[in-house]
């Protein structure tokens, strides 16, 4: 019974899937080529191959969505999440374990953490406030959750649980690839199609609001969001330190934009450079990936915060006048 | 200027100019079992000006947050263009400009780009068009803001941030303009303006509702005065309010003087 849900399940996901692995495969040739034409021993690999595509998504997808959160003070809660999407990993080895589904664990981990996030969000709407203590207790309830289901389940488990704390380059497989180029997908069309929206809540939640923006939706709509970005980023960078990359590129550009637009291609640029390097670093050095990834991100936002500070010093000189309220300039159309 | 009353009473398509902006009808409201606001009637017409003063605590911004919808009454109604107000959506129609602003104090944004999200209720998930960007520019050349469209928001201060707000409302062409002591931290001087401005766009057709501390500019420039203090002390044309003694009543023995514009 359980195995013809299994072989279904896997059938739909790899009908789904098949233009996906067809375009890994594409990707993979054209990194076959640019190490055969570089030299680089890092592009040889073929499960570097995929690393790098998952990083690359990273470096778009985190930011962009952390520069909501991060000016909403809500930094912490891709913490928060993440440690709920370690207890939906441990729910799919659990249930592969037991009744043989064959599902990869960061479905299950999609799904539990975008339930943790509609919840945080319920709670917050209900008290009126994201506060740190309901976003901690779910935090340990994940994590809790987790440990729980992996140590009960401890021997009959084939598959280690460091990767998914820790994120490892070598264990991106083609599945795990193609779940997130649907997220990528997903988190990116959403942001294009909400993006005015998304800004405004962020910026003037009351304005928002007055202008007949439903907050709470939006508010739900980005932390699940949030929840997408914190498992499509866990297999590289892992669950302890998947929320830095939602936060320090953001914070490194923060410091050195003016508007908004480029803030938000500063941060991605600041995350994609710390996800290359880091890789690259941790390639060479044999060190794990996420670590490395996110202290080059903290490298870089140093630097980010010198630069912001000369930026005002040297750009302090210019003062624009200030015009007086015009009030016969009202030219709006008669009523 | 000011709307007679005898209108007919509201439904019907709510861009008729007769259905009042706002109907505030019979309306508590608390936050908890003691009423900020008691039993209160309102009824605000197109192209009135109207300004609601009170001492702080009075529940000035309560009752302009149910006249917006952002609080539903404990008992009564609140009908906003017809509709009942925490149901309206039509954000295109309503220009709000905050009291010291609700806004995020360190996102990195440009004065411009404020102004741009007084289109979003008319773009939607869209792009601001050519004309869209106009209007904006506009409205920061209006409130004499031109110099600083690029300038981060961050960086004004508290009176030329308020003048962005207040441009960011412009942009909106909305029908009716709330504001909520717009003028603090706004220099004496651009505050004289400022209030020349809603002159000017009220002799336009919008409709203007202030919520003010500032006495003095209220009796110089709105039509019609609401006292509040928890209930209407007074609701009636400036002169008459000018003249009354409301406003001892409302703010009791510790009275602010008309003219002391700070």
């Amino acid at each position: 019974m359980s195995e013809a849900v299994a072989f279904l399940l896997q059938g739909g996901f790899d009908a789904v899937f098949s233009p996906l692995y067809w375009l890994l495969d594409l990707w993979s040739v054209l990194m076959s080529w640019l190490a055969g034409a570089t030299g680089l021993k890092l592009l040889q690999y073929e499960f570097m191959h995929r690393a790098i595509l998952v990083g690359l998504c990273i470096g778009v997808m985190a930011p962009l969505i952390g520069t909501f959160l991060v000016h909403r003070q809500l930094a912490l809660i891709g913490d928060a999440l993440a440690h709920t999407a370690f207890a939906g990993v441990a729910v799919g080895l659990f249930l592969n374990a037991v009744i043989d589904l064959g599902v990869s664990p960061y479905l299950t981990a999609v799904i539990v953490a975008m339930l943790a996030a509609l919840l945080i969000e319920l709670i917050s709407e209900a008290t009126d406030a994201y506060n740190d203590v309901s976003m901690a207790i779910v935090l340990s309830t994940g994590f809790a959750l987790g440990t729980t289901l992996i140590s009960i389940n401890a021997g009959g488990l084939t598959v280690s649980v460091e990767q998914y704390l820790f994120g490892n380059l070598s264990t991106v497989t083609t599945q795990a690839a193609a779940i997130l180029l649907v997220l990528f997908a997903i988190i990116i069309a959403v942001v294009a199609v909400t993006r005015n929206q998304l800004l405004y809540v962020t910026f003037d939640e009351t304005a928002a609001a007055v202008s007949g923006l439903s907050v709470s939706w939006y508010n739900r709509i980005m932390v699940m969001l949030t929840a997408l970005v914190v498992v499509g980023a866990m297999q590289i960078m892992g669950v302890i330190l998947v929320a830095a990359m939602l936060v320090v590129p953001v914070a490194g550009a923060t410091q050195v934009s003016r508007s908004f637009s480029e803030a938000l291609l500063v941060s991605v640029v600041l995350a994609e450079l710390s996800v290359i390097l880091g890789i690259a670093v941790a390639f060479y050095a044999g060190a794990t990936a996420g670590g490395v990834v996110v202290l080059v991100a903290v490298a870089i936002y140093a630097l980010a915060v010198i630069a912001g500070k000369l930026q005002t010093v040297i750009g302090e000189t210019a003062r624009p006048k200030m015009d007086s309220i015009d009030a016969e300039a009202t030219e709006q159309p008669g009523d | 200027m000011s709307a007679d009353s005898d209108a007919e009473p509201t439904s019907g398509s709510p861009s008729s100019v007769r259905t009042p902006l706002i109907e505030i009808d019979n309306v508590d409201f608390g936050y908890t079992a003691t009423p900020v606001v008691r039993d209160i009637s309102l009824r605000i017409d197109a192209g009135e000006y109207v300004a609601v003063v009170g001492p702080n605590g009075s529940g000035k911004s309560t009752l302009m947050e149910l006249m917006l919808g952002l609080l539903e009454p404990d008992q009564g109604t609140a009908q906003l263009f017809g509709e009942p107000a925490h149901k309206f959506d039509d954000g295109s129609r309503i220009g709000y400009v905050a009291q010291h602003a609700s806004a995020s104090k360190e996102m990195p944004i440009t004065v411009r780009e404020v102004v741009k999200m007084g289109r979003f209720p008319h773009v939607g998930f869209g792009r601001l068009s050519d004309s869209d960007w106009d209007i904006v520019d506009r409205a920061l050349d209006t409130v004499g803001m031109s110099a600083f469209a690029d300038r981060r928001v961050t960086q004004l201060s508290g009176g030329q941030r308020q003048r962005a707000f207040i441009a960011r409302a412009l942009a909106g062409e909305a029908d009716l303009l709330v504001l909520d002591e717009p003028t603090v931290g706004v220099d004496a001087e651009s505050v004289e303006a400022f209030y020349k401005l809603l002159e000017s766009l009220n002799d336009e057709g919008i409709t203007i509702l202030l919520i003010e501390h500032d006495l003095a500019a209220v009796t110089d420039h709105a039509d019609r005065v609401v006292c509040l203090n928890g209930e209407v002390y007074f609701d009636g044309p400036t002169e008459e309010f000018v003249d009354s003694d409301a406003l001892a009543r409302t703010f009791g023995a510790v009275t602010t003087t008309p003219g002391d514009a700070t």
